[in-house]
């Protein structure tokens, strides 16, 4: 066992965990954090998508020891403390961006990644190109795209 | 209309969980001193079990037991089971092999469980399920269905020859023969219906608890249908007595069919739980996902097609294999049989159909209903067929449909349906406008010139959802009935509780239903919940899965809302000193018909429970009904879909540039939630079409194991859709809905071949048409010139 702090939404947090243990076990099971998905165990869904020192990255292929220091954020810390959402939450919500839920907080936070790569003007194209990361089986993409394009306008606000 | 009432886009109730990651889905659930259950599975597709050897693993850190299929039949554990009772053409029922829920003495797929490990932690179940040492003699496996009744290939199950489950047909041989001998023209076909993996996002599991204080068992788990996995558990495994048995299936993500069967590892995780006396979790690895959800599809067709001089289709016939795989999953029957030959008249006049059907086992995984179940696979055939004759006696393909189209209802098809309205001509017309059709030979030039063939593909489907009436179901071999309840409770302050059998996993019941009560009850739409997926708040329910929950869910919530309207009024006419009759009931208010005198639906709720002035002995109080409701007959939603496509000459990769979908699904609830359904439809026909396909290699090893092997659409893989809507009300439920979560994904394979084949100039090519299936085509033409 080895220990490992982090910062998890704001908060200092540190656990005993076996070296193997993945950043998505620590959250989910060691923080109860279960926001935060595994749909696959190749990489490549996205479901588990975090921040890592504000950057997207999958939660499934990182070990929670490399993330010792590290500032996390997870689905569970977008929302503001008293309870308003972030505005590319919001867009999901009012564009019918999710059916079953699962892929989507790691949607959500793989759009923020594409916004702070690309601005807050995405058109549908780059997008779609850079949710190449994620998949969806509920909902065909279509209202996702049309979310993180709106989601991305709002947070220029 | 108002905001939230029937016809309204009202955003959805449970995404505020969702999107801020408080969803529950099963491995969210953790019961005190919860242990991890980790299957041993056979790498081998067919071999005998020699021995199992546990002793190892057993003193392994972390391990409270490793249990085996002998103990499970110690135990007296039953097989799992197929609820749908097919008998062959020579009357014969169908051969349904043993299914033990850990193979004991003989493995028949590459995944079947063999042991369990039940440790504290994952890693030390891992850990030590690689100290289980299991002694296989290997044999030959059988993966191709259309081998599997071959001489001389391996039986899979001692009593089941030429591993053939049953032999089937549909219809009247005799007059298709005689209609084909008079035929002008035939089209002939073969048709591979590639065999997909479901992947639902979340992978299923199971989290059973048994209290040893009260001989209770409670299951979490991921279920479309948690109802029917208590009955299944209870009456034919033999866990539990069915009122000691709990099943909550919480928030579920995604089914698409995957998750209506009852499956080997629920059943262990009981059976563990109750012998270890502590929780047991399992959750599927994406990887045993891919091994042992059961796949759809993986039919072998060959299908023709009659027509006379004029274009008008005299007669169909069709053969198919269909492969279940090693051991018949809990509707698989009825998928190749009922819910396929039915459907083969498509959207058309067809006098004579007669279709055969054999299905057989393989070493492979099970196979069982994929989203649209058996009608995706008629679709294709007929709507194949129709598209090829079309080209071949060079007739417009639209036209062809339109000259076969069924105009008058009700229409009996002489493959069992009986479609009750539709109108077929109204989509068509609509798709061809919206995809405007009538530019297409401009933009196929256009395309030309940047070095594409560009393609249009109709796709005229007809779908029968509801899965329902009983009476009818039964008499074609379903186990169950397939009605729905619904109980609707008012509380004192004039709330509202809807506890339903149906299942969300993604549809947004929480939304529609409240919908639909706020409408009829004219109470705000947020004083209204939704209770499903528990079987100690339900008392009964068959679930989510053929596009049901609208038309027959929906319905038994309208006749226990009528229940509820009648109560009330009596509770109103004590409160109003009226005649019962005088009572009116309009937008939330009860009054005195002709006069002023009323009171609204919170004070009669008040009164109900109050009971002050209910005078004389007759009326009960409180304001709960509950209705158990069955259709008269399956509804049938359909419509046209256009996929207009480039293929690129030099790399055969297909560019989706255009769809256009209109889809007559009768009453719409919510058209946002609708239109949500099609494109998540369309995207899984797509992925069928062009990427998605299973394979095994000759040795029964599934080659395409993981996400990185077997391809889904992502998003740059799709367009943006154009989704459009006919209506036509179904006269087969209160409502007149029909149902619109499979719609998608039975049209769309068939528009994007024909788009795909009309654009390169092939008749035929197979699912799914990567680009380099694509490419392989083109070269094999001489010389493709872009036109
Ligand atoms: S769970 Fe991390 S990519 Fe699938
Ligand atoms: S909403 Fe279900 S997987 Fe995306």
């Amino acid at each position: 066992m080895a220990a490992v702090s982090m910062t998890v939404n704001g908060k200092a947090v540190t656990g005993d965990v076996e070296p193997r243990t993945l950043l998505v076990q620590f959250l989910r099971e060691n923080l109860r954090l279960t926001g935060t998905h595994v749909g696959c165990d190749t990489s490549q869904c996205g479901a588990c998508i975090v921040h890592i020192d504000g950057i997207a990255a999958k939660a499934c292929t990182t070990l929670a020891l490399q993330c010792e220091g590290a500032k996390i954020t997870t689905i569970e810390g977008l929302a503001e403390p008293g309870g308003k959402l972030h505005p590319m939450q919001e867009a999901f919500r009012e564009h019918h961006g999710l059916q079953c839920g699962y892929c989507t907080p790691g949607m959500i936070m793989s759009a923020l990644d594409i916004v702070r790569r690309n601005g807050n003007n995405l058109d549908e194209h780059t997008i779609r190109d850079q949710l190449d990361g994620n998949i969806c089986r509920c909902t065909g993409y279509h209202n996702i795209v049309k979310a993180i394009e709106a989601g991305a306008k709002a947070m220029a606000k | 209309m108002s905001a939230t009432g029937i016809g309204a886009p009202v955003r959805r109730k449970e995404d505020f969980r969702f999107i801020t990651g408080q969803g529950q889905y099963t491995d969210d659930v953790t019961r005190p001193g919860e242990t991890r259950a980790v299957f041993v599975r056979s790498p081998h597709a067919h071999a005998k079990i020699k021995s199992i050897d546990v002793g190892a693993a057993k003193k392994m850190p972390g391990v409270i037991d490793v249990l085996t299929g002998a103990q499970l039949a110690t135990d007296k554990i039953g097989n799992l089971i197929c609820g749908w009772m097919i008998h062959s053409k020579d009357g014969s029922p169908m051969k349904m092999s043993a299914h033990p829920a850990l193979a004991a003495t003989k493995v028949n797929c590459v995944g079947d469980a063999v042991a369990v490990v039940i440790a504290e932690t994952i890693a030390q179940g891992k850990d030590a399920a690689e100290k289980v040492k299991v002694d296989y003699e290997v044999l030959t496996a059988v993966v191709d269905p259309a081998k599997a009744q071959a001489k001389g290939a391996p039986q899979i199950h001692p009593d089941i020859p030429n591993n053939t489950i049953y032999q089937w047909h549909l219809g009247e041989k005799k007059d298709v023969d005689a209609a084909f001998a008079a035929a002008k023209h035939v089209t002939k076909l073969d048709i591979v219906n590639n065999r997909l993996v479901p992947n639902a996002m979340e992978p299923r599991a199971a989290l059973a608890d048994y209290d040893a204080g009260t001989d209770n068992l409670t299951l979490w788990n991921t279920s479309q249908n948690p109802h029917v996995a208590r009955l299944v558990i209870s009456a034919f495994i033999g866990m539990a007595p069915e009122h000691k048995l709990r099943v909550i299936a919480p928030d579920v993500g995604g089914g698409f069919g995957s998750k209506i069967f009852i499956y080997p590892e629920e059943v262990v995780c009981l059976w563990a739980s109750r012998r270890v006396k502590r929780p047991v979790k399992w959750t599927s690895d994406r990887s045993e996902a891919f091994l042992t959800d059961a796949h759809g599809r993986d039919h072998v067709t060959h299908a023709e097609m009659a027509l006379d001089a004029n274009g008008k289709i005299l007669a169909l016939r069709a053969r198919t294999i269909a492969n279940l795989g090693a051991y018949m999953s809990t509707f698989s029957s009825s998928v190749p049989t009922y819910l396929y030959a039915t459907l083969l008249s498509g959207q058309y006049n067809i006098p004579s159909i007669y279709c055969e059907v054999d299905a057989v086992y393989t070493n492979t995984a099970p196979v069982d209903a994929y989203r649209g179940a058996g009608r995706p696979e008629a679709t294709f055939v007929v709507e194949r067929l129709v598209e090829v004759a079309a080209r071949q006696m060079g007739i417009d393909p639209a036209d062809l449909r339109r000259r076969n189209f069924i105009t008058a209802f009700p229409h009996q098809t002489p493959v069992i349906m009986a479609y009750d309205g539709g109108d077929y001509n109204a989509s068509l017309k609509k798709a061809m406008e919206m995809a405007d059709v009538k530019g297409f030979a401009k933009r196929k030039r256009e395309a030309a010139r940047n070095g594409k063939l560009r393609g249009m593909g109709y796709s005229t489907y007809i779908e029968a959802c509801g899965i329902a009436p009983s009476q009818a179901v039964g008499s074609l071999g379903a186990g169950v009935g397939l009605w729905e309840s619904a109980e609707v409770r008012v509380n004192p302050t004039g709330s509202v509780e809807v506890l339903t059998g149906s299942h969300a996993h993604g549809q947004g019941h929480e939304t529609t239903f409240a919908q639909l009560v706020s409408e009829r009850l004219g109470i705000p739409f947020e004083n209204v919940s939704i209770v499903h997926g528990d079987t100690d708040k339900v008392q009964f329910g068959m679930g989510t899965y053929g596009s049901r929950s609208g038309a027959v869910g929906m319905s038994a919530i309208v006749k226990a809302l009528d229940k509820i309207e009648i109560k009330a009024k009596k509770v109103a006419a004590f409160m109003l000193e009226a005649a019962e009759g005088d009572i009116e009931f309009k937008d939330g208010k009860f009054t005195v018909a002709g006069t002023d005198k009323s009171a609204a639906f919170g004070d009669v709720a008040l009164n109900a429970y109050i009971a002050h002035k209910f005078t004389g002995a007759e009326l009960e109080p409180g304001l709960k009904e509950t209705s158990f409701y069955d259709p008269t007959n399956f509804t049938f939603p359909a419509g046209c879909h256009i996929c207009e496509l480039d293929v690129d000459i030099e790399t055969g990769k297909v560019d989706i540039v255009n769809w256009t979908a209109v889809d007559d699904f009768g009453t719409i609830i919510n058209p946002m939630i609708v239109e949500g359904q099609v494109h998540g439809g369309i995207a899984q026909g797509v992925g069928q079409a062009l990427m998605e396909g299973a394979y095994y290699d000759a040795a029964g090893q599934l080659v395409t194991g993981s996400m990185m092997d077997y391809t889904m659409p992502r998003a740059h893989d799709l367009p943006s859709f154009h989704v459009g809507l006919t209506e036509t009300k179904s006269p087969s439920n209160p409502l007149g809905m029909k149902g619109c979560g499979e719609a998608g994904a039975i049209a769309s394979p068939a528009a994007v071949i024909n788009a795909i084949t009309d654009a390169i100039g092939t008749e035929n090519i197979a699912m799914p048409a990567t680009a380099s299936a694509v490419w392989t085509a083109l070269q094999k033409l001489q010389a493709p010139k872009a036109a």
